[in-house]
């Protein structure tokens, strides 16, 4: 029923701890030009705006997109803002997809970002609320004791974070947009690095970025013409489960299989690891490659940390997961979703430089939020479903 | 397009605050309600989409403590909109547009009272060169009201008689705020409260909550005697700049109207998200209604205006003068943005 849909065009900026020569303006119109520039396209050929990013208090600005709308051409326009916490970027993506996919318009431009120079994420997020203990102290704080039960559920030994924080930051020296380059990157360097949420060691951690990203969506018409290269949607969704929930389980999340589940199935994919070629996976915290590698059907329960350590995630292994570095390389968290959905179309679109997988014709791009109960994914292919 | 229906719709009554009612506390019951009334559990609903601010509540993702209203479990397919709910039943006509779906729920809510809101306001604009001044919001709708005084457009007294009209049909609203039979003639000896408005002219602040159900097919008749067909839905956005806008005029709302097809036929009755009297005037004009129009009988948003919630109430509104009978052919809209900056036009009608 729904209209074939195409990625024609990703732009990005230098993922950077601070951006002090651009506004925030400046910086997502930076995102927006590229994409449209990679698209052939100009403003007047978009028919509108879908903005993302995460809490508005990150960088004090309620509801940006009013702010925005001259910046990114959507003067005159239809623009709609979405927010589903951590996994907003994708979910702009999605939203965007829709808006094509139903037939309402034919080229939309999606923009996410995040200056988190403009304020201190981890003590936004950390707000006292009412009637519940201030135990937290960043995202960190709430994933490090589900980090705690996955090891412990998995018997996993204590060295696959570390191995995780090594490949993808060796994968970031491939990507010139990644924040965090670190060339004498080394198994001693992370595990000497301070611990900061046990187990969660500092280089193990994702960083604070200033960035936009953004992707141009078209209809068949305008991705099959002269010039572009599409990257197909195959299969999209999302999912969303209780936070205050005692069913619940928060290592292995249900919202997460399911999301996974319905986006395979309309993409045609009952072996996620023998039918898609590259992945790129929401991994803020490095001990999140084993876990998604099982909750996204990659791995047997148990067995997502035997992947990593056998090096199947790496660039040249079996299943490359985040080899634009992922975001423990760049984070610009509003923006770190679409990140993954962009750099999921440039490997489908041979686009990725130095960091490209040979021969990509199938590749998933993931997001999660909250406290691991929002999922956004998209299957993208070099074909026409 | 495939034919959706408005065909359930709930609220709370609208409270200058509703004291310690969380989030959860205070949308669970409209989503249960709306639910019911459509015949429906969470389990039928094919897609959920909210509307609300952080800056409201204070807290970074307010919305995710109030998706424990919903009850999302088994996992449900499920976004946000940052903005008024209005925009996230867009969101949601729009998923249900790709045909495998056939119902969708839609909630906001605002709990306007927890804030300094005229200042809190503020902070939507451009951080750069405009918000560093802090003009509030009434203040920055006074400067809109007298850019249209000055260029004739209408009279103070025309802005007292919306005032008083608005709150004399709130009396007819079980869940309006502001209730009362004014003589527009005495409102307009009160003294201003930011020239040329006066309080009168300025909503209430308004803590609150709705939910409304969408369904398309087979779905929409089973669950509604007479479903509102959503027969148009457009919104448009102008320049955040003040100065680059003509404030007299909504010109993002008549191109929203002309998307949504306002004009192609005899509009009975207009739900207009006008947070104040002169912005009624504003929209009325840029919508083309005529006198003939009955024009926010639930009171609007002069009798009651919860923030991200207000202009998904005049769907709901809308939406019920079908069902009632009353109409067969109504408009809402909603307005996001200082001065009217973004708005949303809904074209509603009976009968398939």
């Amino acid at each position: 029923m729904s209209n074939s849909t195409a990625v024609i065009g990703v732009g990005q900026t230098h993922h950077v701890a601070k951006r002090e020569d651009v506004s925030i303006a400046g910086l997502v119109r930076e995102a927006a030009e590229r994409a449209l520039a990679d698209a052939a396209l100009d403003w007047p050929d978009i028919d509108a705006v879908v903005l993302g990013k995460a809490p508005d208090m990150f960088e004090g600005v309620m509801m940006p997109e009013l702010y925005l709308a001259s910046a990114l051409g959507a003067v005159g326009k239809p623009m709609l803002r979405v927010h589903t916490a951590g996994s907003v970027g994708g979910s702009t993506a999605l939203v965007a997809a829709n808006l094509i996919r139903s037939g309402v318009h034919d080229r939309v431009l999606a923009v996410a970002f995040e200056k988190q120079s403009e304020s201190d994420a981890m003590w936004a997020l950390s707000s006292p609320q009412p009637f519940s203990p201030p135990l937290l102290a960043g995202a960190g704080g709430y994933f490090a004791p589900l980090i705690r039960a996955y090891m412990r559920r998995a018997n996993a030994p204590d060295h696959i974070g570390i191995l995780v924080a090594v490949k993808d930051r060796e994968h970031a020296l491939r990507n010139p947009y990644a924040h965090l380059q670190i060339p004498d990157i080394s198994y001693e360097m992370v595990e000497r690095s301070v611990m900061l949420w046990d187990p969660i060691r500092y280089l193990e951690t994702c960083p604070s970025s200033d960035g936009a990203c953004a992707i141009v969506l078209s209809e068949r018409d305008t991705a099959l013409s002269a010039g572009r290269k599409p990257a197909w949607i195959l299969g999209a969704s999302m999912r969303s489960e209780p936070t205050m929930f005692s069913g619940r389980d928060q290592v292995d999340p249900k919202a997460g299989h399911d999301c996974a589940a319905v986006v395979y199935g309309q993409a045609g994919i009952t072996d996620p690891l023998a039918q898609i070629d590259v992945a790129e996976v929401y991994v803020p915290f490095s001990w999140f490659e084993p876990m998604w590698l099982e909750n996204l059907g990659f791995a047997a329960p148990g067995d997502g940390w035997r992947m990593t350590e056998a090096g199947a995630t790496r660039l040249d292994g079996e299943i490359p997961w985040n080899c634009s570095g992922g975001v423990l390389s760049s984070n610009p968290i509003g923006a770190s979703g679409m990140l993954r959905f962009a750099e999921a179309a440039l490997q489908v679109r041979g686009l990725a430089g130095e960091h490209q997988v040979d021969g990509v014709r199938t590749a998933l791009g993931h997001a999660y939020g909250g406290g691991s109960q929002f999922f956004a994914m998209w299957v993208l292919g070099d074909s026409e479903p | 397009m495939i034919d959706v229906a408005v065909v359930a719709f709930a609220q709370t009554p609208m409270l200058r605050r509703a004291g310690q009612l969380n989030e959860v506390e205070l949308v669970m019951p409209v989503v249960s309600q709306a639910l019911s009334r459509a015949g429906l559990t969470i389990a039928d609903i094919g897609f959920t989409c909210s509307g609300s601010s952080d800056y409201l509540a204070g807290v970074p993702f307010s919305f995710v403590g109030a998706l424990d209203a919903v009850g999302a479990w088994p996992p449900i397919e499920e976004s946000h909109v940052e903005t008024d709910g209005a925009f996230a039943l867009f969101e949601a006509w729009v998923r249900l547009q790709e045909g495998d779906i056939d119902t969708a729920l839609v909630y906001a809510f605002g709990k306007s009272s927890s804030g300094p809101l005229r200042e809190l306001l503020s902070l939507q604009l451009d951080p750069y060169v405009l918000g560093p001044l802090w003009p509030d919001s009434v203040s920055l709708a006074a400067l809109q009201a007298r850019s249209a005084l000055d260029a004739g457009r209408f009279t103070e007294a025309d802005m007292a008689r919306v005032a008083a009209r608005s709150r004399r049909d709130a009396l007819g609203n079980p869940f309006a705020q502001i209730k009362r039979d004014d003589d527009p003639g005495v409102l307009l000896d009160e003294p201003y409260l930011v020239a040329p408005l006066r309080r009168h002219d300025c909503p209430p602040i308004t803590d609150g909550a709705v939910a409304i159900v969408l369904a398309s097919g087979a779905a929409a008749s089973s669950a509604s005697a007479r479903p509102a067909f959503i027969r148009g839905i457009d919104h448009r956005i102008e320049p955040h700049e003040l100065g680059a806008r003509d404030l007299t005029v909504s010109v993002s709302t008549a191109e929203a109207a002309r998307h949504a097809g306002v004009a192609d036929g005899p509009v009975d009755v207009a739900e207009l998200h006008a947070p104040f009297s002169h912005q009624e005037l504003i929209l009325r004009a840029a919508l083309g209604l005529g006198a003939d129009v009955v024009v926010n009988p639930s009171g609007g948003a002069l009798a009651a205006n919860p923030m991200m919630a207000a202009g998904l109430v005049r769907i709901g509104e809308a939406a019920s003068r079908i069902w009632s009978g009353a109409a067969s052919r109504v408009v809402a809209h909603a307005t996001s943005g200082p001065c009217l900056q973004q708005n949303l036009v809904c074209v509603l009608e009976a009968g398939w």
